[in-house]
């Protein structure tokens, strides 16, 4: 198939940027986007231009790399994928396809359609973990009795990768979907509850603080989330969050 | 925010179901709205926490649309918000000012009026200026016979049934209600959300056929 892409050039951090327009030939309805991207770099260089940066690692869907704003959509118009399993069947022929990047003040751009995700890696830090003794007496984890509805809800939690879509779908550019599902993880076993209040306290603080905005709702992140985390999170995390603050 | 949405709706359905006496009986909605206007509790007490959780619910909202706008401030080039979202959800602060305007309205209607009735000529009789019964429920009717008026109520309320579509279970969720109850609330919450607007409408209808 033959396609036209508006794909967003940034230079740097500190450029304007624009949409430019490219075409690309013979594209298999086979190919991943990804390959589609790979495609259409190999045709820059040839030419002597800069390829397009963009974010990619696993291309399993598993890492959380890749990071494209595709017609309007965070991944792209297929549900529950990430934009590396996201295939060119979903596309026509003639079809013009808007590239863009996660767009969030909490996200900058550093080029192209790479951005600056560390503000999750800032907020995990405020407190994503558990604290455990590993000096030797490290008590084996399948000691402590957990429920199986409660270690598949941790579970499910535990399947986000950080890819952000949730910010970058949502209007408001919240990140609640992200924190919650960290929060969760934690929230809902055994091992958690020793640093739960602190938790939920300094996430949230570190949340607000990178610059994400406030979550109303829209469903938008449940949405597009390419693991499927859902809203329940962010209701537990409330929960939890006003559980905290009581206890000070 | 949450909050006093919940409160906000408790007083939504007060109100409702004082209003729709109106279709029924002229006498028991005069009594109910004579015992609303002068009794101490409802207006000394009541009344301010009402119009505090009004002003702090826009108030919020202002700021929440505010902080959310600065977060993003370069903006897709092409979005589509339809794909994972509904209408309502995304345009909270539009149907709220739509029913901010309305609430103005509203104040310049019927509450400004008895402000003046009660308080600047101090007539807490409640009575007709011939004092024949109680005046309520005439102020009522004559509010409903210009169909420009009737027609703003209709679209006030469609703004506010559009609001309620999206706010009432947004505030549950909020506050941290989504479990195994969460489908059934939602039932719910469309039913109210569409049921309590249409009533009101309702009665501006009846109201204007029948005075």
């Amino acid at each position: 198939m033959n396609l036209t892409l508006k794909i967003w050039r940034q230079k740097d951090a500190n450029d304007k940027g624009r949409l430019v327009e490219y075409k690309v030939t013979d594209i298999s309805e086979h190919m991943s986007f990804l390959e589609m991207m790979d495609v259409l770099n190999e045709q820059l260089i040839n030419k002597g231009d800069e390829p397009v940066a963009f974010d990619h690692d696993c291309r399993e869907g598993i890492c959380g790399m890749c990071s494209m704003y595709i017609n309007g959509e965070a991944h792209g118009p297929d549900k529950g994928v990430t934009t590396c399993q996201l295939h060119m069947r979903m596309f026509k022929d003639g079809d013009t396809i808007y590239i863009e990047p996660f767009r969030a003040n909490a996200f900058p751009v550093v080029k192209d359609l790479v951005v600056d995700r560390s503000s999750f890696d800032r907020i995990q830090q405020a407190g994503g973990y558990i604290s455990v003794n590993t000096s030797g007496n490290t008590q084996d984890a399948n000691a402590t009795p957990i429920s199986k509805i409660a270690a598949d809800q941790a579970m499910d939690a535990a399947t986000c990768i950080g890819c952000g879509a949730c910010v970058a779908t949502c209007k408001n550019s919240s990140a609640m979907l992200f924190v919650s599902a960290k929060v969760s993880q934690y929230a809902l076993l055994p091992q958690g509850q020793v640093e739960a209040t602190d938790r939920v306290l300094n996430m949230v603080a570190q949340m607000d603080a990178e610059g994400f905005g406030n979550c109303t709702n829209t469903g938008a992140c449940e949405v597009e989330c390419p693991k499927g985390i859902s809203l329940e999170n962010i209701a537990r995390m409330n929960r939890e969050y006003m559980k905290a603050s009581s206890q000070g | 925010m949450a909050l006093s949405a919940l409160f906000l709706m408790f007083f939504l359905l007060q109100h409702f179901a004082i209003n729709i006496t109106s279709v029924f009986s002229a006498d028991i909605f005069n009594e109910i709205s004579h015992f609303m206007g002068t009794n101490p509790l409802i207006q000394y007490v009541m009344q301010p926490i009402l119009i505090f959780g009004v002003v702090f619910h826009f108030v919020m909202g202002f700021i929440l649309e505010l902080k959310n706008i600065r977060s993003r401030t370069v903006k897709y080039a092409k979005n589509n918000g339809g794909a994972n979202s509904s209408w309502m959800s995304r345009n909270m602060i539009w149907s709220g000012l739509a029913i901010l305007a309305f609430i103005i309205l509203h104040f310049i209607d019927f509450w400004i009026p008895e402000l003046n009735i009660k308080f600047v000529q101090g007539d807490m009789s409640g009575l007709l200026p011939d004092g024949e019964g109680y005046r309520y429920f005439e102020e009522l009717q004559h509010k409903f016979v210009n169909p420009l008026r009737v027609g703003v109520y209709v679209i006030a309320f469609v703004f506010l049934a559009l609001h309620l579509l999206h706010g009432f279970n947004s505030a549950f969720q909020s506050m941290g209600a989504n479990n195994k109850y969460t489908k059934g609330l939602e039932t719910f919450g469309k039913a109210y959300a569409i049921l309590v607007p249409l009533g009101f409408v309702f009665i501006a209808l009846f109201h204007h056929f029948n005075h």
